[in-house]
């Protein structure tokens, strides 16, 4: 059982890789790049989807597979034309083929009407005359078809059909290994018309019969447009368990099958103008990948490996420990005082500098690139297009920037709903477009980058931008803000990501499930990351996550607070400051720092952690200056700054809980556990924009 | 363990110990190891008998006062105290109690059912209990212990 599970997860898995190069060839064809090559890697990715489905008796998958192979081999054979409409059908076709896997793997569902209208405008695609296509695939009978004369034309296929003969004679150990004669005649017969005949001459008399020893033998008749090659490919499991000839017919030998002219016509189309499908698709498409597989190994993807990645954690962790014994290390020698020229001191250099190379060597295995992320995006641009009746595109720029795979696989949902977000509530309907003077067609733009040593994705897209009046308004009636408040756009913005806020005024079908931008939110700060609203009126709106290149390791600054030793993350701090007297106001909620003309809030880290707090309010404290994505900043009061490090990044959560204030934790030089702040609730949980704190350590793991 | 107990006549070891003058005792299948008093890193907003987390090997696992938790007086700080390193689920913690006392077999049918002493409808931390020569021991429901790490203990 639990290898089968395992070939299943590989059967996933490569699906996944095989819908990337589908989705891949589709944005070629829609750019025009495309040659006949990527309809063939098209069409093989169809095509290994719908082998690997029938083998685990998916039959919905196999099914709509089936008819959108059909439909791409068309394509193929330059019997349809590329048409907007067609590549419409096509992607959307794609969409609900990976709508198919994915529930295939999470056993769900998937409501046949769904399916069924996919099948219709991929039959519609076929024209008419293909309505029975659909028993194809379940029996090889043939229907009888209106060929188009006119169009026949005399290079066809039908004249390069090749016969052979074949003679097949088991030997009992391919019984004994499980192999059926009739599923290889059956294989055959996807290859053309195929006549088999049973020699029994070799039946021994009764009393001499052991039922052990095999004694059938079959000569066989196959036309195809297949070659050698293609046949011996059927016998290749059997291979050494038979005895085999392949003999080729010559061409002007004359037909000996028995119906021979109405089942070659079958087999073969006429490339008419009018394309008619017959109910023999088997004949090219089981041909197809046989052919065209051996080339597209040579020019594929570099050679890559599959690993569990548990072993790659563990790897990880182990870099993890070395990491801190190096630091240990680092920190008796530096204590140590030798001189800087003593061979030890030299050595422990080399040894952070290998440390930190083969940390990198590591880290990189975990990471992946963001292009199927985005590829999934695209796909729910569409289909929330669709369902909104609003038309949209999607752009994506920086696909190959990588990022830790845990971060790509917990960024799609929110991502999701981003995007369903942009569509739903950014774009504006098609006539508002046009009344406005803009394309009628929306546009998503998503893009990754790196800066500093984060990755910034940023969801932009080009609607009416955010509408303040109504955001306050509905903040206000949900008493989320006070009534008579008047606050800059900035922080509007950021109401969007207060719990239980939702600007949709009907409740649509895509947003509005009762999840909101705070889910997102949670879910990005959960991955380290921050989300930001920048918006312009008319223009359009832009949401911006950073999150950290991984989950791992990150560059910090030792800091003391209230006599513990803690980490603050240096992507957060703009700078360290100790301020003069004069730059320090009180107010009525506290201390305010002016920088170079701007007021900020100072926030006594030790007291909002609840530690006992050092300082006093007549000395000048020593500040970290923090700014959030939305661009406000913050001092914090910390005791001491000793120096700054990487530190390799150890939950809370597993074993203990989510601690707020406190992102993670991790292990100093000298074997202590110092907790890594998170500056960004320190700093904003004050005031109404801030993060809905998380209830102080309630969740016990588990529980 | 509940499950356990039920099966008849079946051995069972129990590390036991003492915590704020009582003795406890646990499965021993889920004892880790037993280690010496360490400095431990205290955590915010932790609740009652959380002391904080220490470094395990490169793991991070929290550290609770086991007689603080069960409602008895914090333990006194005391370089013979030690952390018994208990597994429960897949997640890892110490308890800090005053000194391990003995490993001891028990015959399943020697586990009694922790009678009911108060009007008290919630779960229980202690889910059996052992006669033993010199008294009694309590086997612990680590499940309690360590459930409801922000409020009040259970």
């Amino acid at each position: 059982m639990s290898t089968m599970n395992s070939i299943r997860d590989t059967f996933f898995e490569e699906c996944e890789d095989l819908l990337a190069a589908l989705s891949d060839g589709f944005a070629a064809m829609q750019s025009s790049t495309h040659d006949s090559e990527t309809v063939n890697a098209v069409f093989r990715a169809v095509h290994s989807i719908k082998g690997g489905a029938g083998a685990f008796h998916l039959a919905d998958l196999v099914s709509f597979a089936h008819r959108f192979e059909t439909v791409l081999d068309e394509l193929r054979a330059s019997r349809l034309e590329l048409t907007p409409d067609l590549m419409f059908v096509l992607l959307r076709s794609a969409d609900h083929l990976t709508v198919l896997v994915e529930a295939a793997r999470d056993e769900v569902e998937i409501e046949a009407a769904i399916t069924e209208s996919f099948l219709a405008s991929l039959d519609a695609c076929l024209g008419e005359t293909d309505s029975d296509t659909k028993d194809s695939g379940e029996n090889f009978s043939f229907s009888a078809v209106q060929l188009d004369i006119i169009g026949f034309d005399a290079d066809d296929s039908v004249n390069h059909a090749n016969r052979f003969t074949i003679t097949f004679a088991p030997t009992s150990t391919l019984f004994a290994n499980g192999h059926d004669p009739a599923f290889l005649f059956e294989a055959l017969s996807d290859l053309g018309n195929l006549a088999v005949e049973m020699d029994l001459s070799e039946l021994p008399e009764w009393e001499n019969f052991d039922p052990s020893v095999p004694f059938m033998k079959w000569s066989l008749l196959l036309e195809t447009n297949q070659d050698e090659a293609a046949i011996r490919g059927v016998f290749e499991f059997v291979d050494g368990l038979c005895a085999l000839t392949v003999t080729a017919l010559l061409e002007d030998a004359a037909p000996i099958l028995e119906e021979p002219s109405a089942s070659m016509e079958n087999a073969s189309l006429p490339d008419g103008e009018h394309a008619v499908k017959t109910s023999a698709p088997p004949l090219e498409e089981a041909g197809g990948p046989k052919k065209s597989a051996a080339p597209s190994d040579q020019h594929g993807p570099k050679p890559t490996l599959r690993v569990d990645l548990d072993r790659v954690d563990r790897l990880i962790n182990a870099v993890g420990e070395l990491i801190i014994n190096q630091a240990m290390i680092s920190q008796r020698v530096g204590e140590m005082a030798l001189s800087t020229d003593s061979d030890v001191v030299n050595y422990v250099e080399d040894y952070r500098l290998l440390a930190r190379d083969i940390q990198e060597a590591v880290m990189a295995i975990r990471a992946q690139p963001v292009k199927p992320l985005f590829q999934r995006m695209s796909r729910i641009v569409r289909e929330a297009a669709d369902a909104t009746g609003k038309k949209a595109q999607m752009i994506s720029f920086g696909e190959e920037i990588e990022v830790d795979k845990t971060v790509i696989e917990r960024l799609a949902d929110p991502l999701t709903h981003m995007i369903r977000n942009a569509v739903d509530h950014g774009l504006e309907d098609v006539d508002t477009r046009i009344a406005a003077g803009k394309d009628p067609s929306g546009t998503i733009r998503l893009s990754a980058a790196h800066r500093s040593g984060r990755v910034i994705i940023s969801i932009k897209d080009d609607g009416a931008g955010l509408n303040r009046q109504k955001i306050l308004g509905i903040a206000k009636t949900k008493g989320l803000v006070p009534q008579d408040i008047d606050l800059p756009d900035a922080e509007i913005d950021a109401l969007l990501f207060l719990p239980g806020f939702s600007t949709a005024s009907k409740i649509s079908n895509l947003s509005g499930r009762g999840v909101g931008l705070d889910v997102v939110r949670t879910a990005v700060m959960a991955l380290g990351g921050r989300v930001a609203i920048m918006s312009t009126p008319g223009l359009g709106t832009e949401f911006t996550i950073s999150l950290p290149l991984t989950l791992a390791v990150m560059d910090g600054m030792v800091v003391s607070v209230g006599n513990q030793t803690m980490v603050a993350p240096i992507a957060s701090i703009l700078e360290t400051m100790r301020p003069a007297k004069e730059e320090l106001h009180m107010g009525p909620n506290g201390q305010y720092l002016s920088v170079r003309g701007k007021f900020v809030p100072i926030v006594d880290v030790a007291d909002s952690l609840g530690f006992p707090t050092k300082h006093s309010e007549n000395e000048s404290p020593l500040l970290l200056l923090v700014e959030n994505e939305n661009q406000s900043q913050c001092a914090l009061i910390v005791d001491e700054v000793h120096d700054q490090r990487q530190v390799v990044i150890k939950g809370l959560e597993h074993n203990y809980a989510t601690v707020s204030g406190v992102s993670a934790a991790t292990v100093l030089g000298n074997g202590q556990i110092a907790l890594i702040l998170d500056l960004d609730a320190i700093a904003f949980q004050r005031g109404f924009t801030a993060e809905p704190m998380t209830e102080t350590a309630t969740t016990a793991p588990g529980a | 363990m509940s499950t356990n107990a039920q099966k008849s006549d079946e051995i069972f070891e129990f590390v036991t110990f003492f915590s704020g003058g009582q003795s406890f005792s646990i499965d021993i299948s889920q004892v880790r190891e037993i280690r010496r008093w360490g400095p431990f890193t205290p955590v915010p907003h932790a609740t009652v008998g959380v002391l904080g987390v220490m470094n395990l090997r490169g793991s991070v696992i929290p550290i609770y006062d086991l007689a603080a938790r069960l409602g008895l007086a914090s333990t006194a700080e005391n370089p013979r105290n030690v952390i018994v390193v208990v597994i429960h689920g897949d997640q890892t913690l110490g308890l800090l109690v005053e000194s391990v006392s003995e490993i001891m077999s028990i015959s399943s049918n020697a586990i009694q059912t922790t009678p009911d002493m108060r009007n008290d409808a919630g779960p229980q931390a202690i889910s059996g209990l052992i006669n033993t020569e010199a008294g009694m021991t309590q086997i612990i429901d680590l499940d309690i212990i360590i459930r409801n790490k922000g409020s009040a203990p259970a």
